[in-house]
């Protein structure tokens, strides 16, 4: 059975928004970490959808390089957290905001 | 003769002697740094020497093309150097009274500070004044010009913590300026018309083309007396000079009298192929020269300054020079150059070695009853004064004399009432000399013994030592028979000088039929009026002392317009420095620097500053408000390719 692309897409969406929304409202550094990654697997997913209904690899390859960067992204951000918790003893992003005028 | 003569090496020393002592001096004993200076002008004299010696053998004119300087497109400007028999007269005055002065001055500025700061603006003087000489284009003699011009203001403004001084020092740069212009203008219009500065290539041009009178040739001899007028202090901006007193009087003696202010003689002289083709050019000049000599002789009458009468009597004698120009006997004008360096140094060493004298006293109403006690001065400054004065055998006699003659038998319509002016001033000028050496040598003493002490001698009135003396003694024997070089043939000589320069100025004029008798009978005329000169400052200043203060009452008016030098610096002071000052103050200042540029920069600094307190909310440091901000970005472009609300709006 096929699934039709626009279930795919669909999910996608969703996935994305609940994404966005988490990262929006959500205070633990650690839970905006994960929303970032809920966005990048939402768009994997359209990639991938979209490389099986047109036939081409790139989507594929898309997806690979979305998921290297993702890593590294992981790497990078939770040595961040860690380093801020060990400073701060907080995890919570309104605290963290001694960047502006 | 074919080898080089190595004429770069004779302004180069000098500067070589500058470089050492000005960056090295400070940390030089005195006698180092004398012998440097002393050095840095001797060889260049040596020199000029041995080039004198065997002049005779060399092909003239002699150019020296060292390197090139300046070439753009078909124009070239190169530093060559050129040798004719008027740069030799000038090398020779140059390097010989610079040299006398040199050792003068390492008397006279024993007890100075900063004497390695003097002697090393004396060597800059003399490397840009050689240059201004030997140069073979005009841009190079103006880089001279300029030099000078530069060593004037630093020399003028020794004492930089006098304020007198430094505003002199300014007001002389300032004024020459003025005449720069015209120097620079002139140049421009030769650039113009020639394609080329080059003395040799421009004056040949000239000569290939006897249909040139007058025209663009006014115009470029007009521009070029305007820098004359400047640098050798003649109307209408001679008034730097008598300010430039306040310099020590070596340096009076040395740029204000014997060599600089000459400059603008020589300029013209040089470039008499252009005056010559311009009868209008050669009037204005007679006019300005005669004028100024008259003019600034009365002045020189009434002021009580020893120096400041020198300054005057130079004036007065730089106008003199300025008529032989204007009748164009350029070789008379040459010929009172070379007396003047001669009797007008020496007259201001002797002034210098009174002032040493006294301690620094320069008013003749403190001097008198000086012959007794500085008798070697005393004898030298006689020479002199009767130099000046024009009487026989001294040098001032005969080149006074040449000047006048030649305008009385010049072809100008003017030539009579120049002569007559002429010697008229004569006759003023041999006043107010004879004044100057009865009030500074004769009399009873005036000066006070209080005034004695802050000079740091406090020893009285004292004789100048031997180094000082030795080029006074020099002086006064050049002042004697210098003018032996110039005796014209109706008192038996061979008028040499007119011979000698005769290949750069063109001859003389011929005397007419009988012309012997009537020089001779101007002579006779000129002298009786230089005695009578001496007669009038004999029966004032001497014989009967009271007798200026009674004529000075009596025509009171007259007395303070002479003082006060006619007002012309208040003039020049009310109708050209008040209001530019008025308006670099108000208009420029305050109208468009304050309120163009400062206004605009803050207006737009405010401008940016408030903008940037209005958006800088955004940056809230929250990095939730920052997601949020990307995220409506976000939507909104999502939104706008969607549904698009223009077709250039769309991603395509």
């Amino acid at each position: 059975m096929i699934v039709p692309i626009a279930y795919y897409l669909v999910l996608s969406a969703i996935l994305f928004s609940v994404g966005v929304m988490a990262f929006l409202i959500k205070r633990n550094i650690i839970t905006v970490f994960m929303s970032i990654e809920l966005m990048l697997n939402a768009v994997n997913l359209a990639f991938v959808a979209f490389a099986h209904q047109w036939h081409r690899v790139s989507g594929q390859i898309f997806v690979f390089f979305v998921m290297v960067v993702a890593a590294a992204e992981a790497a990078v951000g939770l040595a961040i957290i860690i380093a801020i918790f060990r400073t701060r003893n907080t995890l919570d992003v309104d605290q963290v905001d001694l960047m502006k005028l | 003769m074919t080898s080089s003569l190595h004429l770069w090496l004779i302004p180069l020393v000098p500067f070589a002697g500058f470089l050492v002592n000005g960056l090295l001096g400070r940390r030089f004993p005195k006698a180092l740094v004398t012998a440097v200076a002393f050095i840095a002008t001797l060889i260049p004299f040596l020199q000029v020497a041995s080039i004198a010696l065997h002049f005779s053998s060399l092909t003239l004119p002699y150019t020296e093309n060292v390197a090139p300087w300046i070439a753009a497109g078909g124009f070239h400007a190169d530093f060559a150097f050129s040798l004719d028999q008027l740069t030799l007269i000038m090398l020779l005055v140059v390097t010989g009274v610079g040299f006398l002065i040199h050792i003068y001055s390492a008397g006279y500025m024993a007890h100075e500070e900063g004497y390695w700061r003097f002697f090393a603006y004396l060597n800059l003087f003399m490397f840009f004044m050689l240059t201004l000489v030997l140069a073979e284009n005009f841009l190079l003699m103006f880089v001279g010009w300029e030099g000078v011009g530069l060593a004037s203001y630093l020399l003028i403004g020794f004492y930089f913590t006098k304020d007198s001084a430094a505003k002199a020092g300014k007001k002389a740069f300032v004024v020459n300026r003025i005449g720069d212009v015209g120097f620079l203008l002139a140049m421009f219009l030769l650039i113009a018309h020639f394609g080329t500065l080059s003395f040799g290539e421009i004056f040949s041009q000239v000569g290939q083309h006897p249909e040139w009178q007058g025209g663009f040739l006014t115009a470029i001899a007009l521009f070029l007396i305007l820098g004359a007028t400047g640098k050798s202090a003649q109307i209408p901006l001679y008034v730097w000079l008598p300010d430039a007193m306040e310099g020590p009087t070596p340096v009076s003696a040395l740029i204000h009298a014997a060599t600089m202010v000459t400059a603008g003689v020589y300029m013209i002289a040089r470039a008499h192929a252009i005056f010559d083709r311009s009868p209008f050019a050669l009037s204005t000049i007679a006019i300005i020269g005669t004028a100024t000599a008259l003019f600034a002789a009365t002045i020189g009458l009434v002021q009580t300054d020893i120096k400041r009468v020198l300054a005057y009597s130079t004036v007065s004698q730089l106008g003199y020079m300025f008529l032989a120009c204007g009748v164009a006997a350029y070789s008379s004008g040459i010929f009172h150059l070379l007396t003047h360096a001669f009797f007008k140094a020496l007259l201001f060493l002797s002034a210098g070695s009174v002032i040493h004298a006294l301690s620094g006293e320069q008013d003749m109403r403190m001097m008198g009853g000086l012959r007794k006690k500085i008798p070697i001065t005393f004898w030298t400054m006689t020479a002199a004064v009767f130099a000046i004065s024009g009487f026989p055998p001294f040098a001032g006699f005969f080149s006074k004399d040449e000047i006048l003659y030649q305008a009385f038998i010049s072809p100008n319509p003017l030539g009579k009432l120049l002569w007559f002016v002429g010697l008229l001033t004569a006759g003023l000028t041999s006043f107010y000399m004879f004044r100057l050496w009865y009030l500074t040598f004769f009399g009873e003493s005036r000066a006070q013994a209080a005034a004695h002490d802050d000079h740091g001698h406090g020893h009285g009135v004292h004789e100048s030592p031997w180094i000082m003396l030795a080029p006074l003694v020099i002086l006064a024997i050049l002042s004697v028979i210098g003018g032996w070089v110039g005796v014209p043939e109706a008192l038996g000589g061979h008028a040499e000088i007119a011979h000698f320069l005769s290949p750069v100025t063109g001859p003389a004029h011929e005397a007419a039929e009988g012309g012997n008798s009537m020089e001779l009978l101007l002579a006779a005329v000129s002298v009786a009026v230089a005695l009578t000169g001496w007669f009038f400052a004999h029966l004032m200043y001497f014989a009967k002392p009271e007798l200026p203060a009674q004529i000075a009452s009596k025509v009171r008016g007259l007395y303070l317009l002479l003082l006060n030098k006619y007002w012309i610096d208040e003039l020049y002071g009310a109708v050209i420095v008040t209001p530019l000052l008025l308006i670099s103050r108000y208009v420029l200042k305050g109208l468009f620097d304050t309120g163009v540029i400062t206004g605009g920069g803050l207006a737009m600094g405010y401008t940016a500053q408030g903008l940037g307190s209005l958006v800088q909310r955004v940056q809230s440091g929250n990095i939730r408000s920052y997601a949020g901000w990307l995220a409506l970005g976000a939507a909104a472009l999502l939104l706008l390719t969607y549904f698009g609300f223009g077709t250039h709006l769309l991603f395509r």
